[in-house]
């Protein structure tokens, strides 16, 4: 079970051609509007916040995250937390499916018992320098791996809201200001490409003074 | 063998499983009735480009309304009616001769529903993904989208709780046009920035 999820895939490489659609209908089967439906009625039951809904997905077995589509993953991430909230047992699923039914590995960051204090106020503004914390947090988090230890420029401020790394874990909440932070290509990657620029958004406690 | 021909296919493994849990969701009581319908209706009829086209086409023609969805998206989509999950922190940005701009998430695939509808295949697959952030100027070049290299690339990686909207520039020769003309140029690609008009 790795730490750094297989869900953070910014500048992995080897995945080869976009296979681009022009357009496409919202649900090609049927099944995949119902895996969607399903998601929605466990998340509703549990009570699960955003970050407890992307982090069932994160948690998956890597392979099977990279071989299976976007509402298997749904799926998955509602097969997962329905058991882990007791609504079903997996022995259920797996009579009900005739075969193996795949789970989402478990949570390996425990539930946040001390918060810490709101962040009310923001530390930095538009135009300051800042460097993203360079840590690998055991449980969910919505900072990207490919901007770790890197330096950049806030270029907007945006509201306060709840750090995903929290409450992914249990009913504790922490509110935090968000950024969005600019990054030059040529400082992200090695072969970072002339004239780009990288917007990622981030919440307070991701960053430093620079 | 009279019947032969109207069985259903098999379900297939994925679809098993989803029947398994909607089975035993239901049996629980918890999948209230016509759940499932609705939602399929719900995105599949409710939401979609042609909302965002309409902010597009709204900002070409009333300079007034595109100077309020650069200052504040959520509010200025609003006046047009759209709005809801993931459209609650808009923030449009703007292509410009010199600039253009591209959506992105990286880590799973934040989308901005109320104006784009649901995300196509692609935007949710790992190539797209891992490939934006790093190597934007190549990857745009073959979806059909190639930049002079004196054009800026602004990605937009959609990490928190804001989802993002290209402002896509006017095509020329479009002077007399109407608004609702003009939103039928609107494509979903370019709204997203994998292309220009």
């Amino acid at each position: 079970m790795p730490v750094d999820g297989i869900h953070d895939l910014g500048g992995m490489q080897g995945f080869g051609a976009v296979a681009h659609s022009p357009a496409e209908s919202a649900f090609p089967d049927r099944w995949q509007a119902t895996a969607r439906a399903l998601m929605e009625v466990v998340a509703g039951a549990v009570e699960a916040s955003g970050g407890e809904f992307r982090h069932s997905i994160e948690r998956m077995d890597p392979g099977h995250y990279l071989t299976s589509s976007y509402y298997e993953h749904w799926l998955t991430g509602a097969a997962t937390l329905a058991v882990e909230h007791g609504l079903v047992t997996h022995a259920e699923l797996e009579a009900r499916a005739g075969g193996r039914f795949p789970l989402s590995g478990p949570a390996l960051a425990p539930p946040v018992a001390d918060t810490g204090p709101d962040v009310g106020e923001p530390r930095f503004g538009v135009g300051d320098r800042v460097r993203v914390r360079d840590w690998h947090p055991p449980g969910h988090t919505r900072c990207p791996r490919y901007v770790r230890g890197k330096a950049g420029t806030v270029v907007r401020v945006d509201g306060t809201h709840s750090v995903p790394d929290v409450e992914a874990h249990g009913p504790a909440r922490r509110y935090e200001p968000t950024y969005s932070v600019r990054f030059d290509a040529a400082g992200l990657w090695h072969d970072g490409q002339r004239g780009v620029t990288v917007h990622v958004d981030l919440w307070d406690s991701y960053l430093e003074p620079a | 063998m009279s019947e032969r021909g109207h069985h259903p296919a098999p379900l297939s493994p994925v679809e098993r499983r989803v029947a398994a849990l909607e089975a035993l969701l239901t049996e629980r009581g918890l999948v209230p009735e016509g759940f499932i319908e609705e939602i399929t209706r719900r995105y599949e009829s409710e939401i979609g480009p042609l909302n965002g086209a309409k902010v597009v086409a709204r900002a070409w023609v009333d300079p007034g309304y595109k100077g309020r969805l650069l200052t504040d998206g959520t509010a200025a989509i609003a006046e047009l009616g759209f709005g809801g999950p993931e459209g609650d922190h808009m923030v449009v940005v703007e292509n410009t001769p010199d600039v253009h701009n591209v959506i992105v998430c990286t880590l799973c695939s934040c989308y901005p529903w109320p104006v784009l509808g649901l995300p196509p295949s692609w935007y949710k697959d790992p190539p797209y993904r891992a490939r934006m952030v790093r190597e934007p100027r190549t990857l745009l070049a073959e979806m059909g989208c190639p930049l002079p290299g004196d054009v800026e690339i602004r990605v937009w990686d959609s990490s928190a709780e804001v989802r993002y909207l290209v402002l896509p520039q006017r095509p020329a020769g479009t002077a007399g046009m109407t608004e609702a003309e003009l939103a039928g140029l609107v494509t979903r690609d370019s709204m997203i920035g994998v292309a220009r008009l």
